[in-house]
């Protein structure tokens, strides 16, 4: 049995809340909270996912007239793909792995009782939830949601008059934004201030666990990041409603000068995608963090690299402000310029390779269990590699040019930051449901789930690189009547079919979700044998985490196959075992 | 028994928990320094101001943005199109005087940093006010807290007056992309300085809600962090408008 030491008495900084209310919604208990961003992300990822199946419906049924929406006309089919992006960058890929998992588990990991400042982080919750809402009333009033894309580009985005949903639904998707804006900073702050103040003793730097190293590193890009798209939608604001030019040029629309001089279409995209990037990193790294932790975890071994896989994280987040111009090669920059963006995005293939192959060197000569969050971990190394590796081919302007506004570009983003960081949340939550609900996930059903995703997702995402390559471009609603992509209708039905699969698919999580919840099997404290704090404490932990003690820290969060422990781990907070080995 | 002195700091964590008394020693950083107890004065000073700090980052963040946001704008031209030729759109703003506002705003920051030193040290000393050879300090303070609201009040209400001399003269917030950034400029700060009135009336009240004397200590620390940066803000805004006009 472990021997843990734990430290005097603390008190806790709030008392546990009694009653309904002030234990499960208004609640300051940073489990609580990450549980609701959790299930936030959760109805986000289904409404994402609705409308990313009446996109694929209509593509190859173009006449079909859908659930809800009846005829799709073209500006139709943009709002699908504008709140599609949008719900699934904000309100899952940036939402569910940092406010989920990240409020449930840094402060445990760390070995504090709570965030920095609780009260904030409910309101940051809160102030996400708002968002959320008001993105989805964008849906419901005059004109519908808008059709700018998620990237929001200007002139389309900064005036009410070009187009259908460009009126009271755009200015609900620029305030929304706004809103969640706010949410992740003040999240930010919490993340950053908790990590650098309240860890544990002997919990120094360098032994904390790499999620959150990633959580941490993540927070500080939404710092840096989350300002400036605030204040590109301020000014945004301000060229719809009151009549400014910040981004707007002399335009007539039907003819007409629209009343606007002078503004700059590229200002707001050097705006955005400075921020926009970035987000890449944002929704990637707390998946890399999570993936870390689980092939070290399953492959009985520690972490290949535990120190390259820091300074890698940190090169990632660095070099992650230095390429939004990769997003730009469109737009005519200077040679010069574009060449300079392209190095610095080839650059950031140095750390992310540094990653890929000491996660293969952690899988290497492991005694590895392939349990269910230990697929998902595999499966992200996989989507993570074979979506990153069309990357240098995008950052080279030349190449860009030709791919840029074909479905190469949905292909690669989709594998690398959309489906890799879900594979993420995936891996996490299996990894981490015994300990948040006190029973296992039905395994069988996690591994249908699992087999069902991966193929899934190279069956649609792959053909799209051939897709892209023979020149179907994206955001068009329908290509049935052009002649020379006729050819190619019948691999984008076959991409709708593999979408029907493994949606279909994604109902199997659902049941075992929830039917886990209530009737999986009871879960042990540390069911998976691992070493970081989280697995000392009590399943689910108490309200201040560890029972009124404090862990001590002895030892690094990857201490498997010591040579003469009495078993195959060693805990962070088992007596020390000297220098990692 | 224990001697005290009139330099001792509130950041010396033996001083005191808010009204309470000696305490064990901090935690956080993972150093192996640390240790468990309450949160003391000391150690919730310093997740506050570290707090305070992460928390400007994202203002300091837009404001760059901002002004980057300037500096492309001033240079781009536009098409003219009666004589189809590129032209500048760039109006030079003459901007009220504000130097009667800026100079209130200093003296603001100079008086809520007398406030800050004021409370701090009374947050240090209440808790051993008991000792004979210790005072809470001077029963005749300046109520250093209240004119800074008073000032604060008075720059907004100059800032007000301000955008309607400049509308008076013609410079509303669309008329030219100097004048939008004019408004946008100081309308941001603006806002932001309601925070710290805003603050500073929490920290008013603060004794009325029954807080301790730490947790006023506290926040008025905080808002005299945040007013200086405020302060420091303004006078950078006025820079960039007057000259890089």
């Amino acid at each position: 049995m472990a021997t843990h030491e734990f430290a005097a008495q603390e008190s806790h900084a709030h008392a546990a809340p009694q009653g309904f209310v002030r234990k499960w919604v208004f609640s300051l208990d940073h489990k609580v909270i990450g549980l609701q961003y959790y299930f936030l992300a959760l109805a986000a990822v289904f409404v994402g996912m609705f409308l990313s199946l009446l996109m694929r419906i209509h593509l190859i049924w173009p006449t079909l007239p859908l659930p809800l929406l009846g005829d799709i006309k073209p500006e139709t089919y943009l709002t699908l793909v504008t709140m599609h992006g949008t719900i699934m960058v904000f309100f899952v890929l940036t939402t569910a792995p940092q406010g989920g998992f990240g409020n449930y588990f840094l402060p445990i990991q760390i070995g504090a009782p709570d965030m920095a400042f609780p009260v904030l982080n409910m309101l940051s919750f809160w102030t996400t939830l708002l968002g959320f809402i008001v993105m989805i009333a964008a849906f419901f009033v005059a004109g519908g949601a808008p059709l700018h894309g998620w990237t929001g580009y200007a002139p389309l985005s900064a005036m009410q008059s070009t187009g259908p949903g460009e009126g009271l639904g755009a200015d609900l998707w620029i305030i929304s934004i706004a809103i969640f804006c706010i949410g992740a900073l003040m999240g930010a702050l919490n993340f950053i201030t908790t990590t650098l103040d309240m860890r544990a003793k002997g919990m120094t730097m360098m032994r904390l666990p790499l999620t959150v190293w990633a959580w941490f590193v993540t927070a500080i890009l939404g710092l840096l990041a989350f300002g400036v798209l605030l204040s590109a939608g301020i000014l945004l604001l301000m060229d719809r409603n009151l009549g400014t030019s910040f981004f707007v040029p002399l335009v007539t629309i039907n003819g007409q000068l629209t009343g606007h001089k002078g503004g700059s279409p590229l200002l707001w995209q050097h705006l955005f995608w400075f921020f926009g990037h970035p987000e890449v990193y944002i929704a990637i790294l707390p998946a890399m963090g999570m993936c870390s932790q689980l092939l070290s975890v399953f492959s009985r071994k520690p972490i290949f690299g535990y120190k390259a896989m820091v300074y890698a994280i940190l090169g990632i987040g660095f070099l992650g402000f230095m390429v939004w111009g990769h997003h730009m090669f469109m737009s005519g920059m200077s040679p010069y310029t574009a060449f300079a963006f392209s190095i610095m995005t080839m650059g950031i293939g140095v750390p992310s390779a540094i990653k890929t192959f000491n996660w293969l060197g952690t899988l290497m000569r492991g005694r590895i269990r392939f349990t269910s969050p230990m697929l998902f971990a595999i499966g992200f190394v996989s989507l993570f590699v074979s979506g990153g590796i069309s990357g240098p081919f995008l950052a080279q302007p030349v190449l860009d040019i030709q791919l840029h506004d074909t479905y190469f570009v949905p292909a690669h983003f989709h594998l690398i930051m959309g489906v890799a960081s879900i594979f993420g949340i995936f891996a996490a939550t299996y990894y981490w449901f015994p300990k948040m609900f006190g029973r296992m996930m039905n395994e069988s059903m996690a591994r249908w789930h699992f087999w069902f995703s991966f193929i899934g997702t190279y069956a649609i995402f792959m053909p799209m690189h051939y897709l892209g390559m023979a020149g179907m471009p994206r955001r068009y609603s329908q290509l049935t009547e052009v002649t020379y992509l006729h050819g190619l209708i019948p691999l984008q039905k076959f991409i709708t079919y593999a979408a029907f699969v493994t949606i279909a698919g994604q109902l199997i999580f659902l049941v075992n979700l929830f039917w886990s919840m209530f009737k999986g099997k009871q879960a042990s404290d540390n069911p998976w044998e691992a070493t970081t704090l989280e697995w000392t404490t009590a399943t689910p932990p108490p309200h201040d985490n560890f029972g009124g003690h404090t862990p001590v820290v002895h030892n690094g969060p990857y201490e498997y196959n010591v040579p003469g422990a009495p078993r195959d781990y060693v805990m962070q907070s088992d007596p020390e075992i000297g220098p990692a080995h | 028994m224990a001697s005290f002195s009139t330099t001792a700091t509130v950041e010396d964590p033996r001083i005191a928990l808010g009204d309470g008394g000696i305490l064990p020693p901090t935690r956080g950083g993972g150093g192996d320094d640390s240790g468990p107890g309450l949160p003391d004065y000391a150690t919730r000073l310093r997740r506050a101001r570290l707090g305070l700090l992460v928390a400007l980052t994202p203002v300091l963040m837009l404001f760059v943005s901002f002004t980057s946001a300037y500096i492309v704008r001033q240079g781009l031209p536009t098409l003219d199109p009666r004589t189809n030729t590129l032209v500048r759109d760039w109006i030079p703003v003459t901007l009220p005087k504000l130097l009667i506002n800026t100079g209130v705003l200093i003296l603001s920051s100079v008086f809520i940093e007398l406030a800050r030193r004021q409370i701090k040290g009374q947050a240090a000393l209440r808790p051993n006010t008991a000792h004979p050879r210790v005072s809470a300090g001077d029963p005749m303070r300046i109520p250093w807290l209240s004119m800074t609201l008073v000032l604060g009040l008075t720059f907004l209400l100059g800032q007000w007056t301000a955008w309607r001399q400049l509308a008076a003269n013609g410079f509303y917030v669309a008329t030219t992309p100097s004048s939008s950034f004019v408004y946008l400029l100081t309308g941001t700060h603006a806002i932001h300085l309601m925070g710290g009135v805003l603050a500073l009336f929490v920290a008013g009240i603060a004794s009325l809600l029954g807080r301790s004397a730490a947790t006023r200590s506290i926040v008025v620390d905080l808002t005299a962090w945040y007013w200086h940066f405020m302060a420091a803000l303004w006078i950078y805004i006025l820079c960039l408008l007057e000259f890089a006009s």
